[in-house]
C-alpha cells in the first residue's frame, strides 16, 4: 500500500525535526521518538467495519470510565464538588490528587455505571455547571502550579432547555478559554467518546492523548447521518466518512498520540488499561515539565491554530 | 440512550422557510428587493429581522468607501473527500456560485462614524454559515488584525455551528478561535459580538460567546443545541422564546439586543468607549 499524504507529511515532520540544530535537546529526541512511534501506527487505516467497531468500543458499557482511571492512578483523590452558583453536576468530575507523588488536578465527564448512576449523571452529557466546576478547578490548578489532566469522555453537552438557559454554549466557550490561559502543563485524553463541543471544551491542552478505540468526532455517527443522509440508520456509513477513529485524528495531527489498550479493548481489563494510561500521561507531563508558564500557553495555542486545511 | 449529538447542525433552516423569501414569515407582508435594501432587511410592519448577506451587512455598517477586504485568497479544501448524498466539493462549488463568495466568513477593516475597527461578518448563506477551516482561519487572522492595528474586532456572527464535512477539523475551529480571541484580548483590544439569526452550535460555544459586549439581534436564535434537538431529546415542551436573543437577555446572556436600524450607531457609541482610533 502507497504512504498516504498524512503520513507523508507526519514523515516530513520528522525529518524536519531531526535535521533542526539541535537547540531543545532531551525534550526535541523525545519528541522524534514520539513520532516516530506513531508513525508506525499509520500504515494502520482501519476499514469502515474497524471503524464501527471502535464507535463500539467507545461507548461499551464495560468501558473504563474516569473515576475508575481515578481510583486506579491517583493517592488521596479529593473530589471538588459545586460550581459555586448553581449546583453540582454529576455529568463532570473534579478533583485533585496525588500522580507519582505529584499533586495534579483532574477534570473529566463521567457516564454512570449502573442505571440510576447514568440518569443522575445524565450519561456523561454535562450542563452548563458541569462546565463551570471544570473552571472552577482548572483555575486552582493554575494558582497552584498543579498540572491539569482532563479525560475526555461524553455523547456531547446536554442539550436541555435549562442547560441553554444557563448558557451552554458561552459555558463551553469559556472552559476552552481558561485552559488557553493556563499557565500549567495540561495533558487531555479522550477516553470514550469524544462528542462535539462538549468534549473540547476539555480538550485544549498542550498534549492531547487518545485512547486507541475511542472516537472523536464533531457530531455523532447518528447526528450526521439524521442531517446529512436524513437518516439516523446510515450512522455506519457517516462514521466511515468522517472516521473519528484514533489513527485518523492523529494524521490529522488533532491528537498527538494513541494510548494503546489491552487487547480487545479497556473494558476487558480496566487495571491494565489504567496502567497503560497513566504511563502516557506521565510521560507527557514529564516532556512538559520545565517548560516556562508562558511559553506553555503560547506554544498551546499556537498549536490549536495550526488547525486547519485550507487553499 | 441519547446518542444523538446535536451540537452541530448545518444546513438546517432553523425555522420553516418562509413561501417568498421577501414574505415575512411573522406578518407576511411582502416587499420588493429594493423595499427591502432600504428598510435593511427589517419588516417595516411587524420588526422581523430577515437574514442579512454578508456583504450587505457591512455596507450597512462601515462608512463608505471604508472597507478594505482581507484573505479573500482563502478556499476550502475538502481533507476527508468527504461524500454524503454529495460530494463536499459540490457543494462548496454550488455555495460559492450562489453567494459570490469564497466561504461563509468575510473579513477586513473598515471605520463606524469615524472609528476604525476590524470586521468579520458571517453568511448564512454559504452552507448555513457552518464554520470549517477557512472560517477559523479567516476569525483568527481578523483576531491579529486588530490586535496589530491597535483597534476593536466587531464579529457578526449567523451560522448553524461546524461544518460536519470537514470532520473533526471543523470541530478543532472552536479551540482555534478561542486560541485567537485569547491573543486578542492579552494584546488590550476589544472583541465586540453581534449575534444574528441563528448563531448556534460550535460558533456559539466559541468565539461568538468571548466578546467584551455581547449583542444579539431582536429574535435571534442562539442555543447551542437546536429547537429540534432539545425537544427529542428532552420530550420538554419548549417555552415560545426557546433559545432565542430576548431568553438570553433574561437569563443574563448577552448585554443588549439592538434591532437592526440601531446597530450601526450602537457599535459607533461602543467604539468610542473602547477609544478605537479614529
Amino acid at each position: 500500500m502507497p504512504p498516504s499524504e498524512h503520513e507523508l507529511r507526519l514523515r516530513e515532520r520528522l525529518g524536519r525535526l531531526r535535521n533542526l540544530p539541535l537547540v531543545g535537546g532531551a525534550r526535541l529526541s523525545g519528541e522524534l521518538e514520539r513520532l516516530q512511534r506513531q508513525i508506525e501506527r499509520i500504515g494502520e487505516e482501519a476499514t469502515d467495519e474497524e471503524i464501527w467497531r471502535k464507535v463500539e468500543l467507545a461507548r461499551h458499557e464495560e468501558r473504563p470510565y474516569t473515576l475508575d482511571y481515578v481510583e486506579r492512578l491517583f493517592e488521596d483523590w479529593f473530589e471538588l464538588r459545586g460550581d459555586r452558583a448553581l449546583g453540582d453536576d454529576g455529568a463532570m468530575v473534579a478533583g485533585f490528587g496525588k500522580l507519582d507523588g505529584r499533586t495534579v488536578v483532574l477534570v473529566g465527564q463521567q457516564k454512570g455505571r449502573d442505571i440510576h448512576d447514568r440518569v443522575s449523571r445524565r450519561f456523561g452529557m454535562p450542563n452548563p455547571e458541569g462546565y463551570r466546576k471544570a473552571w472552577h478547578a482548572m483555575e486552582l490548578a493554575n494558582r497552584h502550579g498543579f498540572p491539569v489532566i482532563s479525560l475526555v469522555d461524553t455523547p456531547g453537552a446536554y442539550p436541555g432547555v435549562v442547560a441553554e438557559q444557563h448558557g451552554q454554549g458561552a459555558a463551553i466557550a469559556r472552559s476552552q478559554a481558561i485552559m488557553a490561559r493556563l499557565t500549567v502543563p495540561a495533558v487531555a485524553c479522550v477516553i470514550g467518546e469524544g462528542g462535539s463541543g462538549g468534549a473540547i471544551a476539555i480538550a485544549l491542552a498542550d498534549r492531547v492523548l487518545m485512547q486507541e478505540n475511542a472516537i472523536y468526532s464533531v457530531i455523532s455517527p447518528e447526528g450526521c447521518a439524521a442531517i446529512l443522509w436524513r437518516d439516523a440508520g446510515q450512522a455506519k456509513k457517516a462514521a466511515a466518512a468522517f472516521r473519528p477513529d484514533a489513527v485518523h485524528c492523529l494524521e490529522l495531527g488533532v491528537i498527538d498520540e494513541i494510548v494503546s489498550e489491552p487487547v480487545g479493548g479497556a473494558h476487558i481489563d480496566h487495571d491494565l488499561a489504567a496502567r497503560m494510561l497513566g504511563q502516557a500521561l506521565r510521560t507527557s507531563l514529564s516532556e512538559l515539565d520545565g517548560i516556562a508558564g508562558d511559553d506553555l500557553r503560547r506554544r498551546r495555542r499556537a498549536r490549536f491554530r495550526s488547525l486547519g486545511v485550507f487553499a | 440512550m441519547a446518542k444523538i449529538d446535536v451540537s452541530v447542525e448545518t444546513n438546517d433552516q432553523p425555522s420553516p422557510p418562509a413561501s417568498h423569501p421577501n414574505t415575512c414569515p411573522s406578518c407576511h407582508s411582502h416587499y420588493r428587493d429594493d423595499e427591502l435594501e432600504r428598510s435593511l432587511w427589517v419588516c417595516e410592519q411587524c420588526g422581523h429581522h430577515f437574514p442579512m448577506r454578508a456583504r450587505a451587512r457591512i455596507s450597512s455598517l462601515a462608512d463608505p468607501g471604508s472597507f478594505s477586504e482581507e484573505a479573500t485568497e482563502l478556499h476550502s479544501e475538502d481533507p476527508l473527500g468527504f461524500f454524503d448524498l454529495r460530494p463536499y466539493t459540490d457543494r462548496l462549488a454550488e455555495a460559492e456560485m450562489k453567494t459570490g463568495l469564497a466561504d461563509a466568513m468575510v473579513i477586513g477593516r473598515g471605520a463606524i462614524e469615524g472609528r476604525q475597527c476590524e470586521l468579520a461578518v458571517m453568511d448564512f448563506a454559504f452552507m448555513g454559515g457552518s464554520m470549517g477551516s477557512v472560517v477559523g482561519e479567516k476569525l483568527s487572522r481578523a483576531c491579529d488584525a486588530a490586535a496589530e492595528a491597535g483597534m476593536p474586532l466587531i464579529a457578526v456572527t449567523s451560522s448553524g455551528g461546524a461544518r460536519m464535512q470537514e470532520g473533526i477539523l471543523a470541530l478543532m475551529q472552536l479551540p482555534k478561535t478561542v486560541a485567537a480571541v485569547e491573543d486578542l484580548h492579552d494584546s488590550g483590544h476589544a472583541l465586540l459580538c453581534v449575534m444574528a439569526h441563528p448563531t448556534t452550535g460550535g460558533v456559539l460555544a466559541s468565539f461568538a460567546t468571548l466578546g467584551d459586549v455581547l449583542l444579539a439581534e431582536p429574535n435571534a436564535l442562539m442555543s447551542f443545541a437546536g429547537p429540534r434537538v432539545v425537544q427529542e431529546i428532552t420530550r420538554e415542551k419548549l417555552p415560545d422564546d426557546f433559545g432565542r436573543a430576548e431568553q438570553n437577555l433574561r437569563y443574563g446572556q448577552i448585554d443588549a439586543i439592538v434591532p437592526r436600524p440601531e446597530l450601526r450607531s450602537t457599535l459607533g457609541r461602543l467604539l468610542r468607549l473602547f477609544d478605537a482610533p479614529e
